[in-house]
């Protein structure tokens, strides 16, 4: 009887050993032994790497669950505000009045640019300052004007929530007008395959989101990639960045921790945005 | 003696009935608290008939209120005649075998969620309309009443058939006596008989399509303009709302959402109203 037991016993051993020697070493190791959840809303630019780090984290761990949302910058602020979530995106710094009014604390980890985008159908791919402005108030309204077919230009913008939408409203187009005509979209990946499916579509998404079914417009004689966002040469850019209520809880602190290790910031750049350490 | 049992039952039914009625008033209640800051002093009437352009302080909610009566009452004209078509041919002209059939594939449509019609309508509907309207982005309010009309006919669809059904078999078989043939017994014995059943699904249907979000919001454009022509991009009110909902609570922006609300409110009550008080007036007259 002894002898089972013993076998028992070392078959056990065994498996625990198994078990942990083949669970990833490295930065996964602080999520070992926790449990909980951490849910996450807001900014559409920050859901890829948001969900490539959830997945790692859940896989090295499945008692962890991460649960991500989008929503726009404002739903990030306000639902980590009400305390809805534990983590709220924007893709813009909050407001000096709403870190005072909801107590955020701000975890800036990626610096990304926000880029033009048309058809890759369009033959147009590079635009000045104030023919974006002219574009999006509709003074420029067929693609004839800019050297492209004649058609008219079908103008794509995001809600008011959005920090895609502040930003490039504010550096790209220097606080113009926005066409009362322009088509609304909920979020980046929607910018993304409004403008792939319209071959007469102009519209604006994170750098990190340009992928081969939207071709970006160069601003300025400025093409928008990693590089030229990273040199600072591309103006039109912005902070990634997650906020928490007060201090984060120990499992959000080490989740938002994690995206500042080598691995995290592995997943950043491979994203198409710049890590900041 | 009535047992304490049924006494139970008929309270706790009342209840029910009592809270889920009163819900409704609460709901609406709620919403004119939440915009009482906008309607008060005669602001509501600007709000009714401007523009929405936040940056420069006019937060009107005019152009979705066009969008969604344009949208939704499209819709529904192009979705009644084929519904009307539809189940006439599943109550009576079909070959019975085949009816049968057709009648579980609109059952099964009638629980297809609305964001799956969305998707279908940005990969598919949107490019056509594009295409043949030879203008715009394809995502204009005729997009979102086709696809929307697809949404509410199944409804209306298993209403009318269940209307159709309700007409007495004497009625029918008196037809038949009389040598009519089928389409004479759809036209003069079924339609007039089934009336109030088609009213009724009608009313479903319109007030789906007033209060759906999705559809409009993934195909319609969401453009705050006044749409010119079926080919414009437009918002409607739920739509708006939806887009709206993530500003600041503070905001005014944040408060007119309650005030599209209300709107969506008054006009579904006054559809329903006023679809019941002309049922109702042409039964008197016959």
């Amino acid at each position: 009887m002894k002898k089972i037991y013993g076998i028992v016993a070392l078959a056990v051993f065994c498996f625990v050993l198994c078990s942990t020697s083949s669970s990833f070493a490295g930065p996964l190791d602080a999520f070992k032994g926790e449990k909980g959840t951490v849910k996450i809303s807001g900014g559409t630019a920050h859901i890829p790497v948001m969900k490539e780090a959830a997945r790692l984290i859940m896989t090295a761990n499945p008692d962890i669950q991460i649960t991500i949302a989008g929503g726009g910058s404002g739903v990030g602020v306000k639902q980590v505000g009400e305390g809805l979530v534990d983590i709220g995106n924007t893709g813009r710094k909050p407001t000096d009045d709403e870190i005072k009014r909801y107590d955020l604390k701000l975890f800036l980890w990626a610096i990304d640019g926000v880029a033009l985008i048309v058809n890759p159908n369009n033959k147009v791919r590079s635009l000045g300052k104030a023919q974006a402005r002219d574009i999006f108030s509709g003074k420029i309204d067929n693609w004839k004007a800019l050297g492209g077919e004649d058609r008219k230009i079908n103008i794509y913008t995001r809600d008011e929530a959005s920090g895609t939408r502040e930003v490039f409203w504010e550096k790209a187009i220097a606080k113009g007008t926005i066409a009362k005509s322009a088509n609304v979209v909920v979020s980046n990946g929607a910018m993304k395959s409004a403008v792939s499916q319209d071959p007469y579509g102009i519209g604006y998404v994170s750098v990190g989101h340009i992928d081969k079914t939207v071709a970006p417009v160069t601003f300025d004689g400025v093409t928008p990639e990693i590089e030229t966002v990273k040199s600072g040469k591309y103006t039109i850019a912005r902070g990634l960045y997650s906020n928490t209520k007060g201090n984060p809880a120990p499992l959000t602190k080490k989740f938002l921790d994690f995206l500042f290790t080598d691995e995290g910031q592995k997943i950043i750049a491979a994203n198409g945005f710049i890590p900041v350490k | 003696m009535r047992s304490m049992k049924e006494t139970i039952a008929e309270r706790t039914f009342l209840l029910s009935a009592i809270v889920s009625s009163s819900i409704t008033l609460i709901i609406f209640g709620f919403m004119l608290f939440m915009a009482l800051p906008l309607l008060s002093g005669g602001k509501i009437l600007r709000i009714l008939s401007s523009a929405w352009s936040p940056g420069n302080g006019s937060y009107g909610i005019f152009p979705m209120i066009v969008g969604t009566l344009a949208i939704s009452f499209l819709s529904v004209a192009i979705s009644f005649p084929v519904s009307i078509g539809c189940s006439g041919f599943i109550g009576i002209l079909g070959p019975r075998q085949l009816n049968r059939y057709l009648k579980k594939i609109v059952q099964v449509m009638t629980g297809i969620p609305t964001v799956i019609y969305g998707f279908v309508g940005i990969f598919l509907l949107v490019p056509i309309v594009r295409e043949l309207a030879g203008r715009g982005s394809g995502m204009s309010v005729i997009t979102a009443a086709l696809m929307l009309s697809v949404l509410i006919s199944p409804t209306m669809i298993l209403f009318f058939n269940d209307s159709f059904e309700r007409v007495p078999r004497s009625y029918l078989e008196a037809a038949d006596g009389l040598g009519a043939n089928k389409v004479q017994k759809l036209v003069y014995v079924i339609l007039p008989n089934a009336k109030k059943g088609i009213i009724m699904g009608l009313i479903l249907a319109f007030g789906r399509a007033l209060g759906d979000t999705l559809v409009a919001l993934m195909i319609a454009g969401n453009a705050t303009q006044v749409p010119g022509s079926i080919f414009d991009s437009a918002r409607t009110l739920t739509a708006h709302i939806a887009l709206v909902i993530a500003a600041d609570y503070e905001s005014i922006e944040f408060k007119s959402i309650f005030a599209c609300g209300i709107v969506l409110y008054l006009f579904t009550t006054a559809i329903v109203l006023g679809v019941r008080y002309l049922a109702s007036g042409r039964r008197k007259m016959r």
